[in-house]
C-alpha cells in the first residue's frame, strides 16, 4: 500500500514536472517556426556563407508590382540574422544595355529577421536577357554583397499590370497595378506611378491623376458606373480609386494620366471609333 | 378523344369486375388517338357570368359534371391562355406561342394578384417568360375568377386585381370511379394535345388525378411561318381530401409541370425547362370559434426552376445561360362570421419567397473566361397581411367593404448580388421592409330593372423583385437593360369604378368604367450615363417613380335574344393610359370589339365569332411600342351531338382567322404576327 502511495505520489511529481518542462520546451520552437511560411519562396541563394531566402504571397518574380519578404540566415550558426542594415538593387541585364526598376527601400517587419519591400519589373527576362537581385547587408559593421540571378516571369494569367511609355512631356513612366482581388462590386483600385530618371533611377510621381474607364471588350465594350478616377495619396504613396466591376470576366481598364498641371500625358478617351486607350490595365476573373 | 366513366355511386359499390371495365375503353381511346386529328376536352367557357355585386369575371373551364355540354368556348382543350384571352377583361401579351402574360385593366404581372387556389407563386424568369398561368393547364382547373382592382386584394396586394385559378376537385360528390381520356390536334401548328383523368370520389374521400400532354410546331402567321414558336409540355397533378368528422376535412393538392423546348420567337433566347412543383396541405371545418364559421387554413410550397437557353438560335452576339429559381412557401387561414346583414369574412396570410437568377455569357474568345452575374440576387421577400372583409345586404342592393393590410421584407441574401447592386446604390441597405394597405367600398343597388355598380378604393403594392433588384434585365421590347432601384416608393393607386347593367327579357346592356389614378406609378426610364451590357441594346433604364399615371378602360357589353335560338353578344371598349405629362403609357389597348352570334338548337350549336382592334393611336416608341395596325379576324365552329349505341358523342369542328388575315395586336411582343388560319376539331365519347 505504501508502495503505491510512493508511486502515484512520484507519478504525480513527474506529471508536473514533465509538464513544465513541456512548457519550457515550446517557446523555442515558436521561435523557430518560419514567419513567412504562409509565403512562397521564390529564391534562395548563398554568398559569404549566409543564405537568402526571397518570399512572395504570388508564385513567381512577376512583371509589375512584387511584394517580396527575404530573410538572411548565417549558415554557421544556422540561426537568422535580425536588424541588419540591408539595401537592395535589381537590375536588368540586356543586350546592350542595363538598366533597374522601380524599386522601395528594404524596410524591417514585425519580425526583426524579416526585411520587405517591393520592386516593379517592367519586363519579363527570356534566355539572353535576365534580372539579376543584388542585396546588401550589413552586420556588425561589415558590409556584404550577395547577388543572384533571378527568374522574372509574365504574369501567370498573361494580363498587363504595368505600363512602360513616354508621356507627352519626353519622360519616360511607369505605370504599375497594385495586385487586387477582383470581385463584381466597387472594388478599391491602385496604382503607383514612377518617373524614369536614368538607367538605375526611378523616383515616385506625387500628385498626378490616373483617369480610369474599365471596358469589356467582349461585351460590346460594355462600362460601368460609379469609378473613381486614381488620386495621389499622400501617406500611403499611391494613387487610389474605385473600380466597378459589374460581371466576371476579362475587363480592360482603360487609362489616361495627367499631370499636375491638368495636361494628358498619356491615353485616349474611348468612344464609339476608339474602342481601347494606348495605356491600360487587364483584369480577368 | 374522349370518355368518361362514371362506375358506381359509391365507394362500396365498385367491383373487381368494374375496374377491369373502366381500364378497357381508357386503352381504346388512346387508340382511337392514332386515328385522329380530333381534339376535345371536358372544358367548356362561360365568360357572361359577371357578378353583378363583385365586378368579377368567372371564366368556367371545366364543368364536371356536364360532359357534353360544351357551350361557350369554341375551341375545347385549347391552352389556359387562349380560354383567358376569350375572356371580357383579360388580354395576354404574346411572346411566342407559349405562355402568354395576363393583362387586366391594361396592367401586368406586377401590378396583379395571380394566385393559384389562393396560392401565391412567382415566376423564376426575369423577363417574364413564365408567367404563374403557364404553371397550370386547363386540366387542373375548375374556373377561374378575374376580379378588378382592390375587389382583387382577397389573396394578395395588388394594383389591377387579381386572377385566381381555382382547382378541379371532386369535393366529397359521391360519383365513384370517373376517368376519361381526351385528345386533339390543330392543323396550323400541328398541335397534338392528350390527356386524361382518373377520378375517385365518395362522401368520405376523394382523390382526382389528371395528365395532359400538348406539343406544338413552329406555328404559321397568315403568309409565313413563325420560326421558333414550338413548344412542348406536360401537366400531372393529383388531389385528395378526406373527412375526418361531418365538418372536418383534410385536403392535399400537388401538381408538377414542365415545358420544354419552349420557343420565344419575339425574344433572342428560347427556354430549354420551365419546371414547377406546386402544393399544399389545408385543413377545412365547417364550425369554428363562436358563430364563426367555415375556416379553412392552406399550408403551401412551390418551387420554380426556369432555364432561358439560345443553343437552338443560329445568330447570336454571345452565347448565355440564364436560369432562374423561385421558391415560395406560405400559408392563409380565414373564416366566415354572419351577422344580421354582414358577411364577415377575416383571412391572415403570408408568404416567403426566394428569387435567384443568374447569367453566364460564353465569350467568343475561347480564352477568355466566362462572364458571370447575378440578375436577380437571391431576393427574399416575406411578406405577412390581413385581410377582412364586410358585406353588407342593404335593400335592393348591398355594400362591400374591404381591407387589406401586410408587411413586407426584401432582404438581398447573396453577398455576390449585393455587392453588384451597391455599385449602382452604395448606401444600399441589405433588407427593408415595407407597409401596404388597401381599402375598397363597393356599391350595388338596385332601381326596378337597373343595377347600379359604384366603388372607391385605395391600394398599394411594393415594387417587384425586378424592379426594386433586377441587375442588366435586358428588354427585347425597347431594347434596353434595366436596372432595379431599391429605394423605390411603393405604387398607390386610388381606383373608382362604375358599372350600370340593364337586364331585360331579350337585351341585356351593361357599361362599365374604371379610372385608376396611380401615384409613384413603376416604370423603367433611360439613364444615358449607363453603359449598355447587352450587345446591341440601345441603352440603361433605370426604373423610377412616375409622379403619376392615370388609366381609363371603359367597356359597353351587350347580348341580344334574337329567338330562343339564336344569341347575339357584343363587346366594345376603349383604354387610355398617360403619365403626368400626358405621355402615353405603354401596352394599352386600342379600342377592340368582338361579337358572337350562336345559334342553338337541340343537339346543334353553331357559332361566328368576330374579334378586333382599330388602329393603336396612342403608343409609346419610347418603350419600342410602334401603331399597331386595325384588324378583324373571324372564327367559326359548329358542334353536333348524338349517340351511338347509347353512349353519347359529341363532335366539335372550326376554323379560326378563317381570312388567313397577317396581323398583330398592341400586346404582341416586337410585333410578331399572330396565327393565321386554323382548323381544329374535337369529338367527345362517353360511355354511360
Amino acid at each position: 500500500m505504501k508502495i503505491i502511495k510512493i508511486l502515484f505520489t512520484a507519478l504525480i511529481l513527474s506529471t508536473t514536472f514533465f509538464s513544465c518542462s513541456d512548457n519550457d520546451n515550446d517557446d523555442p520552437i515558436v521561435i523557430s517556426e518560419n514567419p513567412l511560411e504562409d509565403y512562397n519562396m521564390l529564391t534562395s541563394f548563398t554568398a559569404n556563407n549566409h543564405s537568402v531566402e526571397i518570399y512572395s504571397e504570388q508564385q513567381q518574380f512577376t512583371v509589375g508590382y512584387n511584394e517580396l519578404f527575404f530573410r538572411i540566415k548565417d549558415d554557421a550558426s544556422d540561426s537568422y540574422i535580425s536588424n541588419a542594415e540591408v539595401s537592395w538593387k535589381p537590375v536588368m541585364h540586356m543586350t546592350s544595355m542595363m538598366h533597374s526598376c522601380p524599386n522601395s527601400t528594404v524596410s524591417k517587419t514585425n519580425d526583426a529577421s524579416v526585411y520587405t519591400g517591393y520592386t516593379v519589373f517592367q519586363m519579363p527576362g527570356n534566355a539572353d536577357e535576365y534580372w539579376e537581385m543584388t542585396i546588401e547587408y550589413t552586420i556588425e559593421g561589415q558590409t556584404y554583397n550577395a547577388t543572384e540571378r533571378i527568374e522574372v516571369r509574365t504574369p501567370l494569367d498573361g494580363k498587363k499590370t504595368v505600363n512602360v511609355f513616354m508621356g507627352s512631356d519626353d519622360t519616360r513612366y511607369v505605370l504599375a497595378m497594385m495586385p487586387m482581388n477582383p470581385e463584381v462590386a466597387v472594388n478599391d483600385f491602385a496604382a503607383m506611378l514612377f518617373k524614369m530618371e536614368n538607367m538605375m533611377s526611378f523616383p515616385a510621381v506625387e500628385n498626378y491623376k490616373v483617369h480610369i474607364d474599365p471596358r469589356m471588350p467582349g461585351m460590346g465594350n460594355h462600362s460601368s458606373p460609379n469609378n473613381k478616377d486614381l488620386f495621389f495619396n499622400t501617406s500611403s504613396g499611391i494613387y487610389m480609386g474605385k473600380l466597378s466591376l459589374t460581371m466576371t470576366g476579362y475587363w480592360k481598364i482603360n487609362l489616361k494620366l495627367e499631370n499636375e498641371s491638368g495636361e494628358i500625358l498619356k491615353g485616349e478617351d474611348i468612344t464609339e471609333e476608339n474602342e481601347s486607350s494606348s495605356l491600360f490595365f487587364e483584369i480577368e476573373f | 378523344m374522349k370518355t368518361e366513366y362514371s362506375i358506381g355511386l359509391s365507394h362500396s359499390t365498385i367491383g373487381t369486375l368494374k375496374k377491369t371495365k373502366l381500364f378497357f375503353p381508357v386503352l381504346l381511346a388512346m387508340v382511337f388517338h392514332c386515328f385522329s386529328t380530333a381534339q376535345e376536352s371536358k372544358v367548356d367557357l362561360v365568360t357572361d357570368s359577371i357578378l353583378p355585386v363583385h365586378l368579377e369575371e368567372v371564366i368556367v373551364i371545366s364543368s364536371y359534371n356536364k360532359a357534353l355540354e360544351h357551350k361557350s368556348h369554341h375551341k375545347p382543350l385549347s391552352t389556359l391562355d387562349e380560354y383567358l384571352e376569350s375572356s371580357n377583361k383579360v388580354n395576354m401579351i404574346k411572346r411566342g406561342a407559349y405562355a402568354w402574360e395576363p393583362v387586366l385593366n391594361d396592367m401586368s404581372s406586377e401590378r396583379l394578384s395571380i394566385t393559384i387556389d389562393g396560392m401565391r407563386v412567382f415566376g423564376a424568369c426575369t423577363d417574364k417568360m413564365d408567367p404563374i398561368t403557364s404553371y397550370v393547364d386547363v386540366s387542373n382547373l375548375s374556373d377561374v375568377h378575374v376580379a378588378s382592382g382592390q375587389q382583387g386584394a382577397e389573396q394578395g396586394t395588388t394594383i389591377g386585381g387579381g386572377i385566381d385559378l381555382r382547382l378541379e376537385k371532386s369535393n366529397f360528390k359521391p360519383k365513384g370511379w370517373v376517368g376519361s381520356v381526351e385528345t386533339g390536334g390543330e392543323t396550323n401548328n400541328e398541335a397534338q394535345i392528350i390527356g386524361g383523368e382518373l377520378n375517385y370520389s365518395d362522401e368520405q374521400f376523394y382523390i382526382d388525378t389528371d395528365i395532359i400532354y400538348r406539343k406544338a410546331e413552329n406555328y404559321t402567321a397568315g403568309g409565313g411561318e413563325v420560326a421558333f414558336s414550338q413548344f412542348e409540355k406536360y401537366n400531372i397533378s393529383a388531389n385528395a381530401g378526406y373527412k375526418i368528422s361531418d365538418d372536418q376535412q383534410l385536403l392535399a393538392s400537388f401538381i408538377y409541370d414542365e415545358a420544354k423546348n419552349v420557343g420565344y420567337p419575339a425574344l433572342p433566347m428560347d427556354v430549354s425547362l420551365a419546371r414547377a412543383f406546386i402544393g399544399s396541405i389545408s385543413w377545412v371545418q365547417s364550425r369554428f370559434i363562436g358563430d364563426f364559421k367555415n375556416w379553412e387554413t392552406k399550408l403551401y410550397a412551390n418551387s420554380i426552376t426556369h432555364i432561358m437557353d439560345d443553343s437552338q438560335r443560329p445568330d447570336v452576339p454571345i452565347r448565355m445561360d440564364m436560369p432562374g429559381w423561385s421558391d415560395t412557401y406560405g400559408y392563409y387561414s380565414q373564416t366566415e362570421l354572419t351577422m344580421d346583414k354582414h358577411q364577415f369574412l377575416l383571412k391572415l396570410d403570408g408568404f416567403y419567397n426566394r428569387s435567384l437568377a443568374e447569367m453566364t455569357m460564353y465569350p467568343i474568345n475561347p480564352n477568355e473566361r466566362e462572364m458571370f452575374m447575378l440578375t436577380w440576387p437571391d431576393v427574399r421577400m416575406i411578406n405577412s397581411g390581413f385581410y377582412a372583409e364586410d358585406e353588407i345586404s342593404l335593400k335592393e342592393g348591398s355594400l362591400k367593404l374591404s381591407t387589406r393590410l401586410a408587411v413586407q421584407g426584401f432582404n438581398v441574401a447573396d453577398e455576390f448580388g449585393l455587392n453588384s447592386l451597391r455599385i449602382f446604390y452604395p448606401e444600399m441597405s441589405q433588407r427593408q421592409a415595407r407597409f401596404l394597405k388597401s381599402v375598397s367600398a363597393a356599391y350595388h343597388k338596385k332601381f326596378k330593372m337597373l343595377h347600379v355598380n359604384g366603388g372607391l378604393s385605395y391600394g398599394d403594392r411594393a415594387p417587384s423583385v425586378s424592379e426594386g433588384f433586377g441587375f442588366y434585365l435586358f428588354n427585347s421590347f425597347d431594347n434596353h437593360d434595366y436596372i432595379g432601384d431599391p429605394d423605390l416608393k411603393n405604387e398607390k393607386a386610388i381606383e373608382t369604378n362604375v358599372k350600370v347593367s340593364l337586364p331585360m327579357k331579350k337585351l341585356t346592356i351593361g357599361v362599365e368604367a374604371n379610372y385608376f389614378h396611380t401615384m409613384d406609378f413603376i416604370i423603367g426610364e433611360v439613364n444615358p450615363d449607363l453603359s449598355v451590357m447587352t450587345i446591341g441594346a440601345e441603352g440603361v433604364k433605370v426604373y423610377k417613380n412616375l409622379e403619376y399615371a392615370n388609366l381609363y378602360n371603359i367597356s359597353l357589353d351587350t347580348k341580344y335574344e334574337v329567338t330562343p335560338e339564336l344569341l347575339w353578344t357584343g363587346l366594345i371598349s376603349y383604354h387610355r393610359g398617360t403619365d403626368q405629362d400626358g405621355q402615353n403609357l405603354p401596352f394599352i389597348s386600342p379600342i377592340a370589339y368582338n361579337s358572337m352570334v350562336q345559334y342553338t338548337t337541340g343537339t346543334f350549336s353553331g357559332s361566328l365569332t368576330m374579334r378586333g382592334a382599330a388602329d393603336q393611336v396612342n403608343f409609346n416608341p419610347v418603350f419600342g411600342e410602334d401603331r399597331s395596325n386595325a384588324y378583324t379576324v373571324f372564327s367559326m365552329a359548329l358542334g353536333k351531338s348524338f349517340s351511338i349505341n347509347k353512349d353519347a358523342v359529341y363532335i366539335k369542328t372550326g376554323v379560326e382567322n378563317i381570312f388567313d388575315e397577317f396581323y398583330s395586336t398592341y400586346t404582341d411582343w416586337n410585333n410578331i404576327p399572330r396565327m393565321g388560319r386554323n382548323f381544329f376539331m374535337t369529338v367527345s365519347y362517353a360511355i354511360n
